[in-house]
């Protein structure tokens, strides 16, 4: 049923007109800005997530998408067609609400067909859709049962059935495994991206999760404080993020922060406390510029004994991109131990390091001295 | 040692106020068989009072009076209440809110007598200017619908309150027009609030003094207008008797009421279990 | 008044969009102006007229380009003058603050308990509590008047058990005034205090013991500052009515329990002075216009605030 989750369908080519695209979207509440200025184009068939904390406007621009609040300013297109103006119930869309909202005083059955039964669709037709979704969610035996009789993660299936039953062009995805335990969460996760691309509409969620948002995204857009930061790929947003406040919501980052000492066309050298970076890549800037260094902790290799200078990237790296300090902290979680090494000016940066050998001969423990190093080519730079 | 202390402090003083509520209708109810008409003495077990109560055809035109009424104030009451739950739940801000919300509470504490006074003049008056409305079945309907609507909106506007806005929004999302979502959605998950207030205003209507003798109008006597004046002028069996059986009444309805309530809760409880077990 | 209420709709029906919003404010606006509202303003005008002339003079009189008002204020001042008023006024308040403590005083301890009681044990508590209420209020009271008579239960009881070798006199004193108040009163005083009491989060009791406190301190300082607004609301739902009862001062009290209810309507029934009646009913209502605000405000709080 459900296909390989980790080859994502394509994206449509970008020769297209996109089939969402929200124009300068402006939500204000009194003085405050829920959503300053979001502009996003969304293909058709893809899994855009919203990602970002509480309060930062994913969830005000998820309802204004639904229709439940009113954008202050902006226009939202649907297939070409504004919706701005049109009320909930005559928008092609639909939600899967964080709670499920499934109507207590009605069955499965009856709950997935209420949208079908307010367009007025034919007896035959209808139960002809109602079993189809009932089957895609693999609830067939459970129709006649009411939504207190089912469990968490049965309730939820039927949500998904009763928001795709109407084939919306559209559907809304709010927080979907927020109600979800953990052991659960794992396996909706795939379940539903298997589903929803099984039907092949387009879909938007909402999350604060960013395994949710990494595991079923094919792309993510990156929000704080009313604004949109960074729209890409799981990967471009993990391994390029553009800003310092993306690089450290995603995951974890080391920073460093320094300036810019050589500005070349194929390399960057940067000088920060710690320890000078060579920067395989140009970038954008000037010498002399106050940047940011990003390294991420399972970039980064551990060891008691400097490297050799073969063992680097490049010879040009020899004496960058190193510094020794102290085991401050450890935490061993199985697959990977986590280590926490104070630096000589103080700075505590963050090394994972994978366990893939059983017994290792070096054990490292708290306070051994170490050496931490990483290759140019893994360093990102930011500018803001 | 101090737990047992707590707990018998508190059988005690559960207790002494149950004694305290209850002993004035076990009073009537015995009081009701009593072979003699006086309280002094214990004429043996008799039915006497309620074959007299059968014949007593004040009462029981004032009791048919007083049922019409409650009936009529009950329906009114729960429209016009739920209609201002609604209003007050959903829309947290329009011109006049305040006075809105203000009229609407204060009939619930407001002594009869204003209310009484204030409504009866005001129709005196319409009825010197337009003719009509002649005090009766009507005005004290009237009336009443005032006190059971204040009722009415406290008990549906605590029910509105716990339910989650989400349901709503996803009938809308569903393709619900506004009327729709009420009726389809809003008003099977209220309605056993509205039950609740429907029952309660009828026998706030059924039992009221004050309202009705300001309102009512010749021939239109209710129950306990009769039991009223009868009371004042000092003790009467029929009261005990009526009271009897108010009381039985009330007590059937009551039990079949929670022992439903509570069959409905279990089960409700045993396949929520069954549905975690399952998962 | 007639233009107030026609800009008003039209507000209504600019932003009424889809929700038919008019109609479910509009209704019972109109139905609690026209029912609650006016009737107070036709009382507040009666009081300031003649009797004679109560309907048949209008206080506004216009005649040869001259406006004429006439207020008799003069009910208003042998209102003032008269000291049975004030003294009735004053007693009405006393007589219901004391059933306000009392009730307080014995409906605390039992909310308190009932709300601590075994959760399954709670609803056929509830339901014991309201089964007095469902009956008919005016059948108990009258049942007091059997208990406590001269030759009543109470009193042939003691008699007969050798207590007392004459009547002890209950009936129609403020005793049994009281007495007949508190007992229909009380359940609505353990009704908000139940509510608010078994909401509690008994953490935060836990959380004073684990701190230090004793359970008398953790009572004091924890348990009854969180049910301050129940108490408030169980308060005003006693006090405010019984301010201006008139039942049960009639079948139970007596010749030393001046109540204001009564006043009221003997003044209408007996005297057939409408607007000395009137006059009464203002004064009355400005008697309780503070608690009543209170009352208001408490439950606004309580609509709005208990949800975030």
């Amino acid at each position: 049923m459900a296909t390989n989750s980790n080859s994502k369908p394509a994206v449509a080519a970008t020769g297209d007109a996109p089939f969402l695209q929200i124009k300068r979207i402006v939500k204000k509440f009194d003085d405050v800005f829920a959503v300053d200025e979001v502009s996003l184009d969304i293909q058709q068939g893809e899994i855009f997530a919203l990602l970002g904390s509480s309060g930062c406007g994913k969830s005000t621009l998820l309802r204004m998408l639904a229709g439940f609040e009113t954008p202050t300013s902006g226009q939202i297109l649907l297939a070409g067609q504004d919706i701005v103006g049109l009320a909930p119930y005559e928008r092609p869309i639909n939600m899967m609400f964080q709670s499920y909202a499934l109507f207590p005083h009605l069955t499965v059955w009856d709950n997935i067909a209420f949208g079908l039964r307010r367009d007025g669709m034919p007896k035959n037709e209808l139960e002809a859709r109602v079993t189809q979704m009932l089957d895609l969610v693999q609830l067939k035996a459970y129709s006649k049962r009411k939504p207190h009789q089912l469990s968490g993660g049965q309730q939820q299936r039927v949500a998904l059935a009763r928001s795709l039953a109407k084939r919306p062009k559209l559907l809304l995805l709010d927080e979907p495994l927020g109600a979800l335990d953990a052991k659960l969460r794992e396996r909706t996760q795939l379940e539903l991206v298997g589903i929803i691309e099984q039907v092949g509409v387009t879909c938007v969620m909402v999350t604060h999760d960013q395994e949710e948002a990494m595991t079923m995204a094919t792309r993510i857009g990156v929000m704080s404080e009313g604004k949109i930061l960074q729209v890409g790929k799981p990967a471009e947003i993990y391994e390029t993020p553009n800003c310092r406040f993306v690089a450290d919501f995603i995951g974890s980052v080391n920073l460093f922060k320094g300036s810019v000492e050589v500005d070349e066309p194929d390399h960057v050298i940067i000088a920060t406390p710690e320890c000078k970076h060579y920067v395989s890549h140009g970038i954008t800037g000037t010498a002399g510029m106050a940047v940011h260094v990003g390294v991420r902790p399972e970039k980064m290799t551990i060891q008691q004994t400097p490297p050799r200078d073969d063992e680097r990237e490049s010879l040009a790296e020899v004496g960058f991109n190193i510094a020794t300090g102290v085991i401050e902290d450890l935490a061993y979680l199985g697959s990977l131990t986590t280590y926490h090494v104070k630096l000589e000016t103080g700075v505590i940066v963050k090394v994972t390091h994978t366990n893939d050998a059983r017994h290792n001969a070096t054990q490292l423990t708290w306070g051994d001295k170490v050496v931490v190093w990483w290759c140019g080519s893994d360093v990102v730079v930011l500018t803001r | 040692m101090k737990i047992n202390a707590g707990r018998v402090t508190s059988r005690v003083w559960m207790g002494a106020v149950f004694l305290f509520l209850y002993l004035p209708i076990f009073t009537l109810v015995v009081l009701s068989f009593n072979g003699s008409p006086m309280v002094t003495s214990w004429g043996g077990w008799s039915l006497r009072w309620y074959q007299e109560l059968a014949r007593d055809t004040e009462i029981i035109n004032g009791f048919s009076l007083s049922l019409e009424i409650a009936f009529l104030t009950a329906c009114s009451s729960v429209i016009l209440g739920t209609l201002a739950a609604l209003a007050l739940h959903r829309f947290k801000r329009f011109p006049g809110r305040t006075l809105f919300a203000g009229m609407v509470n204060s009939p619930l504490v407001m002594p009869e007598v204003i209310i009484g006074l204030s409504l009866l003049l005001m129709l005196v008056s319409v009825q010197r200017m337009f003719g009509f409305p002649e005090r009766g079945l009507g005005t004290i309907w009237l009336g009443h619908t005032l006190l059971g609507m204040a009722y009415a909106t406290v008990v549906v506007q605590s029910r509105l309150q716990e339910l989650s806005p989400q349901m709503e929004e996803a009938a809308q999302d569903l393709g619900c027009r506004p009327l729709q979502v009420f009726f389809l959605v809003t008003l099977p998950l209220i309605s056993q609030a509205i039950g609740s207030a429907w029952l309660l205003t009828f026998t706030l209507s059924l039992d009221d003094v004050v309202l009705s003798a300001f309102l009512s109008g010749p021939g239109s006597t209710t129950m306990p207008i009769t039991i009223f004046s009868r009371a004042r002028l000092g003790l009467s069996p029929s009261v005990n008797t009526v009271a009897t059986l108010t009381v039985a009444v009330v007590s059937m309805g009551v039990l079949a009421a929670s022992i439903l309530i509570s069959r409905a809760e279990r089960r409700r409880a045993a396949e929520m279990a069954a549905a975690y077990r399952a998962s | 008044m007639i233009s107030i209420a026609i800009k008003k709709w039209s507000f209504y029906d600019r932003i009424t969009g889809p929700w038919g919003r008019s109609a479910v404010i509009g209704v019972p606006m109109v139905f609690l102006l026209l029912v609650f509202l006016f009737p107070f303003l036709v009382v507040f005008k009666i009081s300031l007229s003649e009797m004679d002339t109560v309907f048949f003079k209008d206080i506004l009189t216009w005649a040869d380009g001259v406006v004429d008002l006439r207020l008799k204020v003069g009910n208003y001042l042998s209102l003032a003058e008269d000291s049975l008023y004030i003294q009735t006024y004053l007693s009405s308040v006393k007589f219901a603050a004391i059933t306000t403590a009392i009730c307080l005083l014995m409906a605390y301890p039992f909310a308190y308990f009932m709300a601590r009681s075994p959760a399954d044990k709670r609803p056929a508590l509830l339901m014991l509590v309201m089964l007095p209420f469902w009956t008919s209020f005016l059948l108990r009271v009258y049942a007091w008047k059997m208990l406590l008579a001269d030759s009543g239960v109470f009193n042939n009881l003691a008699l007969a058990m050798g207590l007392i070798s004459e009547p002890v006199k209950m009936m129609n004193t403020p005793f049994s005034l009281v007495l007949g108040m508190v007992y229909t009163y009380v359940p609505f005083m353990i009704l908000p205090l139940y509510a608010n009491l078994a909401k509690m989060d008994l953490r935060l009791l836990e959380a004073a013991l684990d701190l230090g406190a004793t359970p008398w301190q953790a009572f004091w300082r924890i348990t009854v500052p969180l049910s301050k607004s129940g108490i408030i609301a169980g308060s005003m739902l006693v006090f405010i009515p019984c301010v201006g009862e008139f039942v049960i001062p009639e079948l139970l009290g007596g010749p030393q329990t001046l109540m204001i209810g009564r006043v009221l309507w003997d003044e209408f029934f007996s005297n057939n002075d409408w607007p000395m009646a009137a006059t009464v009913a203002v004064v009355m209502v400005l008697l309780i216009i503070v608690p009543l605000a209170l009352f208001n405000k408490y439950q606004a709080e309580s609509n709005s605030g208990g949800r975030a």
